[in-house]
């Protein structure tokens, strides 16, 4: 169990903030942070690892990793962290990096096994490609059998494919660990295929807690289509006006009348939204 | 070339070493902790590192001589108590080197280690380790060419010494009449073809070393993947 109190004031994007959280995370979880860039999520995990100063409470089973102003430091609180650039020690072999953490050649061969690095580990990571990089990194994140395990945005730099395999690895690694995990993301899909739990952070505080489902889900239960998307383009067709939206990695196209048109910029979060009744699901 | 007398080339190559060897253990500490700091001393201490690259040669060796001299406080201990004699002797030449190629050895060791990324750093820290494993499994492995720019610059420089090493050492010879101290004084006294062979070898000895550092630097580029 891990009880987290804590604030701390932040240089925001739209001036100064203060992160206020408190947060009871359950033994082996998986929890995903959402919001918008700028709203704390990196730094809430930060705090969590010891790498940032805060003021309130942590703690671990009855441990203390930080009280009041009194910070254990990151040395001691047996934490995983995988960063999105990776952060691997690049004088060091894949192996290298694993027992760099801890000598433990068992545990090594497991992890590596695991994530399917076993013929990779005697390359160095500069020789490797994003998607192996990362599993390096979640490969040694796991060597310390930490307590905790921090994620931020692990998954950012790389494309879909290599998301989706990755994706894999992480819950694979999940089961058999049972490692508490707390993961930054911004990938709806990501977030529902991993987490059991998500919070949004929106300026530095909590605006929702609950499952996947029923914070993602955008239109429950209405029998209405509706989903969110990027203004790319309005295009005037002899007499009508057509909308191209990119939502997720598609793009759309919608007719609009010329009121709605009219009032439309180009750029702007847009709503597209249907009456569907009796949708259909196919293979592709 | 058997009429050389090879003893002040020596000499500088000594000098050079050993300040080298001291300079490193001195200055890694200052630059490790100049690249990791957010204090508000930081300009103050880069001020003073680099203060003898701006200082001419002849105001260092002055306060150096001035310092360490038998009727100064700090000459006058090391006389006491370690009967070491710091004003025209090797040892004294030493301590001065290690003062005028401070910031020698200090920037390029400050630059590499701010040229890392930071989680690479912070990720040593997660894994348990303490600063100083850290700083001497993650972080100077890392930092080879600079590690290297670092050291060979240092040992150049102190090579090239003249103003500073002429002050605090004079010319004693196979004490403290370097290389540099002893084209000086074949040019005084006219003796040009000593000059002309002695520099010839300075010119040389010098080229070689610093080809040796950028190949180095090329062959460590490639090895990364850097082109």
């Amino acid at each position: 169990m891990l009880t987290v109190d804590i604030s701390k004031p932040l240089e925001g994007a739209a001036g100064p903030m203060d992160l206020r959280v408190a947060l009871s995370i359950a033994e082996g979880s998986f929890t995903a942070i959402m919001g918008e860039s700028g709203c704390g999520k990196t730094t809430l995990l930060r705090i969590l690892a010891g790498l940032e100063e805060a003021t309130g409470r942590i703690v671990v089973d009855g441990d203390f990793w930080l009280k009041d102003k009194n910070a254990l430091p990151p040395q001691k609180r047996k934490i995983g962290f995988v960063f999105q650039d990776y952060a691997l020690f690049e004088n060091m072999t894949v192996r290298g990096n694993l027992l760099f953490v801890e000598r433990d050649e068992k545990l090594a061969d497991e992890l590596l096994s695991l994530t399917g690095l076993t013929e990779l580990a005697d390359r160095r990571p500069s020789t490797l490609s994003g998607g192996q990089k990362q599993r390096v990194a979640l490969a040694r994140a796991l060597m310390r059998r930490p307590r905790l395990l921090l994620l931020d945005e692990p998954l950012s730099a790389l494309d879909p494919a290599m998301r989706s395999k990755l994706q894999h690895d992480i819950l694979a690694l999940h089961k058999r660990f049972g490692t508490t995990t707390l993961m930054v993301s911004h990938d709806p899909a990501e977030i529902y295929r991993l987490a059991d739990r998500v919070i949004r952070l929106d300026h530095g505080r909590v605006t929702a807690d609950g499952k996947p489902a029923d914070v993602l889900l955008q239109a429950a239960g209405s029998q209405k289509f509706s989903f969110r998307g990027e203004l790319l383009e309005v295009q005037k067709r002899d007499t009508i006006h057509v909308a191209i939206v990119a939502i997720g990695q598609q793009i759309v196209e919608v007719v609009l009348d010329a009121s709605t048109a009219a009032s439309l910029t180009v750029g702007e979060t847009v709503t597209v939204a249907a009456k569907a009744f009796a949708p259909t699901v196919q293979k592709v | 070339m058997s009429g050389i007398d090879w003893t002040p080339f020596w000499l500088s190559f000594k000098l050079a070493g050993a300040t080298t060897i001291i300079l490193f253990g001195l200055a890694l500490p200052v630059a490790w902790w100049l690249s990791r700091t957010n204090s508000r001393a930081k300009p103050l201490l880069e001020a003073l590192v680099s203060l003898p690259i701006v200082l001419p040669p002849s105001v260092l060796g002055f306060y150096i001589l001035w310092a360490l001299a038998p009727n100064s406080p700090v000459g006058a201990f090391f006389e006491e108590h370690f009967d070491i004699k710091l004003v025209f002797s090797f040892t004294g030449l030493v301590v001065a080197s290690c003062l005028y190629s401070f910031p020698f050895m200090v920037q390029p060791l400050q630059s590499g280690f701010e040229s890392l990324n930071k989680n690479m750093l912070e990720a040593a820290l997660l894994a348990g380790k303490t600063p100083l494993q850290t700083l001497l499994r993650v972080a100077l492995p890392n930092i080879k060419p600079s590690l290297l720019t670092a050291l060979i610059v240092t040992f150049a420089h102190t090579v090239g010494e003249f103003g500073v090493v002429l002050m605090v050492g004079g010319s004693i010879p196979g004490e403290t009449k370097v290389a540099s101290v002893a084209i000086y004084e074949f040019v005084e006294i006219m003796d040009y073809q000593n000059a002309h062979i002695y520099s010839a070898v300075m010119v040389a000895l010098s080229f070689m070393v610093l080809l040796a550092v950028y190949t180095f630097n090329r062959y460590h580029r490639r090895q990364l993947g850097v082109y």
